[in-house]
């Protein structure tokens, strides 16, 4: 153990479904050095200590999306989440709050994607192009206008964040709308019409009651809040133009 | 055992799976496709792709330059039929993703925008800012949905394929969730599992690239091609070996050693302007970058780090607002990961594993040499990256290749009887005993992570940057010991549920025979080519007797059988490889030989 070798104490909680009736805490001791992110403590704990616990991973640069947790009750990216920052304390790990827990550190993240895929996340073409004819024009002001909603990495922090989602599982949530939001205001497409009806529904945007704590643990800066606040504005309008025109309101 | 029918499987949701479903789908909607993946797709590494992908797209460019490039590029080990095909293939898959909603970057006019990459004479990366990979997979995976045909098999982990009557009709999964094994049957299986980078110490890779795929189709008899050719990239994270993306050099950055000079003018890549020119300094090829870098070392001119001998990126003079702009991630990565703000100081990088250059032996219709067996992506070797790849070049293979594998899998499909479920699902049911087994054993003494540091560190010793045939040959003798080791293997876990624990040691076993294949097929190659340098007599090409594809054949139980085949060259003869005023200079010369 080289001499800038420390201990710090990972406390997981553990569940095992086949044989434990609920979760329960257990602690590690784990040797650590200053480079080394809370994701890399669990390895240790998985390679050396203990087996059998279970958790995602895979890029360790905060980009596939995989390795969330809570790490002392914040939702956060393990990968890029160090152990310097935490010790001499006790840091504790668990799975993401909001979700069903498969085993230890997994949660179940169905729920969430048949969200993703219920928003018609592709585009639908606001006029057809041959391939032929090349590239649509996209000035950088346009692609700047969606860019940063685009930027998910479905990591689901926001729906640990999300105190609505905790209430009602049903709730689209931060991550889906803001894709939603990122293909609607695309200048490519032309499908805003067919996805404002799940923005209107009972799932959509009037859950959300402003607490913008998704915007704050979002790694990605994609601002779900902003993402969601504006389709309130849009599902407002929308509501009162179907009135007016005999298609409905959107564009 | 429950058992699922489809038409085509895909094994590997990542870039070149995504593509290859969708092309399936849209070839023939009612043709049923299994999309088996052992993550959720945006999982797959292609989301760590940061700098680009190749196309042309300038009016000053031209195929011709894009063919010479990847076959110079790399040292003349190309199929040039397949590169042709390649090369003239890429904008119209480029566009295409534009078309499904790829956030390109954008010129000022609304066109896509390029940037410069290494060993690519004139601009044609395609980028999305410095996150190009997560934004094409995304967006592949995104579009994917729109097809009905596609049945996903998400945390699906394949773990063999079954074979009958001479063609693939299957493959055996584990439903991760719940430790359940299925047979799915297919008419015909594409592979695009991606590569094996995890095999070694140091790596830019994610925890999920571990070769499986290659190790699937070579234990069904395809042999794995070129596999000694093993990509070091040149600007990576000290310890974690997390990549610094070439496009850094691409919009300007310098490498600088501990003196603070750009010592890349010492290896023929020079001179040194005040910007790096294309196929020059900064923007050479990987192979060649990465073996500055050791010169250096052995110099003494790279400067001590905690984890080991590093040089400097130096982003500072192309200031903060270029730099959160084109290079935002990694902007994020060295602020978080190293505690450096790199418009303000240099970033300490050094050398990594990163790509695959080899893989399943497959023509330039991706198909393998067992009949129904397809594969695309960094799994495969189609044959456009020889001994050393060209960055930028593999996200537009991911698009190229998936399309035909999905195309010629749905062809082959439809022309093929069905299969005889009773003896397959025999056949899926002995793998099961095989690997349950591998779970249920008690008493075994060897630790998975124990046995894969090991055969980590025995990859980097003998299989690195250079290589000496003592220590190929010891790296050769420890993988024996491992794969010995590895019977005794302990897998503490004997739950179903999320056994994360028996699936690292399938892919270890994987692993193992990968490794194997690239380290035999290191030690029998006698020049030094690309990627594969030596040291010990064998420093020179040598075209008369190693012009040729290196196969590694599986031997149960002993070491690969290595054969060789023959390299397709159509019009680019094999020639010096220089860059920088001697590049200038040869191409001259090529020029005028050639009038």
């Amino acid at each position: 153990m080289s001499e800038n070798q420390r201990i710090i104490e990972i406390e997981v909680l553990r569940y095992n479904p086949e044989t434990d009736k609920e979760p329960s805490k257990q602690v590690f001791e784990v040797p650590f050095t200053d480079d080394m992110s809370v994701l890399q403590g669990v390895q240790y704990i998985k390679d050396y200590l203990d087996g059998s616990l279970s958790f995602r991973w895979s890029c360790r640069m905060a980009i596939c999306g995989s390795c969330g947790m809570m790490i002392n009750g914040e939702p956060s990216l393990s990968c890029e989440t160090f152990l310097r920052d935490y010790y001499p304390a006790r840091v504790r790990v668990e799975a993401l709050a909001h979700f069903p827990i498969e085993k230890d550190l997994v949660i179940n993240m169905e729920g969430f994607i048949e969200k993703l895929e219920s928003i018609q996340p592709y585009i639908i073409p606001k006029e057809e192009r041959t391939l032929a004819q090349g590239e649509y024009l996209q000035t950088p002001a346009q692609l700047a206008s969606y860019e940063q909603f685009s930027s998910c990495i479905n990591c689901m922090l926001c729906y640990a964040a999300c105190p609505q989602f905790g209430l009602n599982s049903e709730f689209i949530g931060p991550a889906a709308m803001a894709l939603l939001h990122r293909y609607n205001i695309d200048s490519r497409d032309g499908g805003t019409a067919e996805r404002m009806e799940l923005v209107n529904s009972e799932e959509g945007v009037f859950n959300c009651t402003a607490v913008g704590y998704c915007s704050e643990v979002c790694p990605k800066h994609v601002d779900p809040a902003n993402a969601v606040n504006q389709n309130k504005t849009n599902s407002a309008a929308d509501y009162f133009m179907r009135f007016l025109t005999p298609k409905g309101g959107a564009k | 055992m429950e058992s699922y029918k489809a038409d085509v499987v895909i094994v590997g949701g990542g870039g070149a799976g995504l593509r290859a479903a969708i092309a399936v789908a849209e070839s023939d909607p009612a043709l049923k496709i299994a999309l088996v993946s052992k993550v959720y797709p945006m999982r797959s590494h292609t989301v760590a792709a940061e700098g680009g992908s190749a196309g042309v797209k300038l009016p000053t460019d031209s195929l011709e330059y894009h063919f010479n490039d990847t076959v110079g590029g790399g040292d003349w080990l190309c199929e040039q039929d397949v590169v042709e095909y390649f090369v003239a293939h890429c904008n119209e898959e480029l566009t295409q993703l534009e078309h499904w909603g790829c956030p390109w970057s954008r010129t000022p006019d609304g066109h896509v925008n390029v940037r410069a990459f290494g060993g690519m004479k004139i601009e044609r990366t395609w980028f999305a800012a410095d996150k190009t990979g997560f934004h094409m997979l995304h967006t592949l995976f995104q579009t994917s949905i729109k097809y009905p045909s596609i049945k996903r098999f998400d945390e699906h982990f394949c773990v063999d394929l079954v074979v009958e009557d001479g063609r693939v009709q299957g493959v055996v999964t584990i439903e991760i969730g719940s430790g359940e094994m299925a047979l799915v049957e297919g008419k015909s299986v594409v592979i695009a599992t991606g590569g094996a980078g995890r095999v070694f110490r140091e790596n830019t890779n994610g925890g999920i690239v571990t070769g499986d795929g290659m190790a699937l189709a070579y234990r069904h008899g395809v042999p794995l091609r070129d596999m000694e050719f093993v990509q070091y990239h040149p600007t990576c994270m000290p310890g974690t070996g997390l990549l610094f993306t070439e496009a850094c050099r691409g919009e300007g950055g310098f490498l600088v050693n501990k003196d603070g000079y750009r010592y890349l003018q010492d290896y023929g890549l020079g001179p040194a302007e005040p910007s790096p020119r294309n196929k020059a300094m900064e923007l050479g090829p990987r192979d060649r970058l990465s073996q500055a870098f050791w010169y250096e070392q052995q110099k003494g001119r790279t400067i001590e780090g905690q984890h080991g001998s590093v040089v400097h990126l130096d982003l500072r003079h192309l200031g903060e607002a270029k730099l959160r702009e084109r290079l935002p991630q990694i902007y994020e990565l060295a602020e978080q990961f190293l505690g450096v703000d790199p418009a303000r100081a240099p970033i300490p990088v050094r050398p990594a594993v990163h790509y695959t250059m080899g893989g399943i032996m497959v023509d330039g219709l991706c198909a393998s040499p067992l009949p129904g067996l397809y594969a695309a992506g960094e799994c495969s070797s189609v044959g456009i990256h020889g001994a050393n790849r060209l960055g930028s070049n593999s996200l537009s293979e991911l698009c190229v290749f998936g399309k035909v594998a999905g195309e010629e899998a749905a062809r082959f499909a439809k022309a093929a009887a069905p299969g005889n479920s009773a003896s397959l699902l025999k056949q899926a049911q002995a793998v099961e005993q095989r690997l349950v087994g591998l779970k249920t054993k008690t008493g075994g003494s060897e630790r998975i992570a124990t046995l894969r540091k090991e055969m980590a560190q025995t990859m980097e010793d003998g299989c690195g940057i250079y290589r000496l045939a003592e220590t190929m040959q010891a790296t050769c003798d420890k993988l024996d010991e491992l794969k010995e080791r590895f019977k005794d293997v302990n897998v503490e876990d004997k739950s179903s549920v999320w056994n994360t624990e028996w699936l690292l040691a399938i892919e270890l076993e994987y692993q193992l025979d990968v490794a194997q294949s690239m380290a035999y097929s290191a030690i029998n190659r006698r020049e030094s080519r690309g990627a594969h340098q030596r040291l010990d007599g064998f420093e020179k090409r040598d075209d008369e007797n190693f012009l040729k594809h290196s196969q590694a054949h599986y031997v149960a139980g002993g070491a690969p059988r290595i054969d060789y085949g023959a390299v397709k060259i159509t019009k680019s003869q094999p020639g010096t490889r220089a860059y920088g005023a001697a590049g200038e200079k040869a191409e001259q010369e090529r020029k005028a030989s050639n009038v």
